[in-house]
């Protein structure tokens, strides 16, 4: 991964939260994963195959998640079958968006969505894993890849 | 005019509906793959369809040309995320009548639907 890859990723997030919701998300600075990096409550993983291999995952807490749901559908209670779903749905969003700029044959799985914090996420991601942190209406997430 | 909304996101396909709610469209199914739509759109024979591309069992491209087989006078909105221009033509190519990249916005939802009808 090189400077304007990472910066391909920033630009589709930014523009995802932006455009679904009216609020700007702040990108942190990207790192490293490291032992304390650690997922939050929600979170969905997809693998990359074709140009480049390996996955990204993204990563939320129900608050958030629950105020983008708010965002797209009006107020409303939403169960973990939907919390799940939009997990899925924005980090397909994001990796499918990427092929903008990453090209036709950037590959991109259906997510796999997962419940709680979790150890070993990095299955399908190919170490160095840069995490991208992304602070949005007061709430933190982030963005994981992974890839050759 | 009858409509079918396919994609594998619930959110979306929720969405989608709440957006196209004032046009006059009758919504005859949702489906969450290509398979169940296909099963859907045999039996109702839908005049609109709006369309995922990347969805478990069969994907929506595939879809489409099923689609195309049965009824090619179907206008057929492909709503994915999948943003780059081949994927575009692509599916302009098999058949489809408008692309519209995810995220999308209910204003940019009812002009491509507007487009379709």
């Amino acid at each position: 991964m090189n400077e304007k890859e990472i910066m391909a990723f920033i630009k589709v997030i930014t523009d995802y939260f932006h455009s679904v919701t009216g609020i700007d998300a702040k990108m942190g600075i990207p790192y490293v994963k490291d032992a304390a990096t650690e997922t939050m409550e929600f979170t969905a993983v997809i693998g990359i195959s074709g140009s480049r291999r390996g996955g990204i995952y993204y990563t939320a807490n129900r608050p958030l998640l629950e105020q983008i749901a708010t965002h797209i559908l009006g107020e409303g209670e939403y169960d973990d079958a939907t919390v799940y779903d939009l997990v899925g749905e924005m980090t397909n969003v994001i990796a499918g968006n990427l092929r903008e700029s990453f090209g036709s044959s950037f590959l991109i799985s259906v997510p796999i969505i997962m419940k709680g914090k979790l150890e070993d996420i990095t299955v399908r991601l190919k170490p160095p894993v840069f995490i991208i942190p992304i602070e949005w209406d007061g709430h933190r997430s982030h963005l994981a890849i992974g890839l050759e | 005019m009858k409509i079918l909304i396919v994609d594998d996101s619930n959110i979306i396909r929720r969405a989608i509906e709440k957006y196209l709610h004032e046009f006059e469209l009758e919504c005859v199914g949702t489906a969450g793959d290509g398979e169940s739509a296909l099963v859907l759109f045999r039996e109702y024979l839908p005049d609109i369809v709006t369309l995922d591309i990347t969805m478990p069992r069969m994907d929506g491209l595939s879809c489409l040309e099923k689609i195309m087989q049965i009824k090619p006078d179907t206008r057929v909105l492909i709503i994915s995320a999948l943003k780059d221009a081949a994927t575009g033509l692509q599916a302009v190519r098999k058949g489809a009548r408008g692309f519209l990249a995810k995220p999308f916005t209910q204003q940019e939802l009812k002009e491509e639907i507007m487009l379709c009808l």
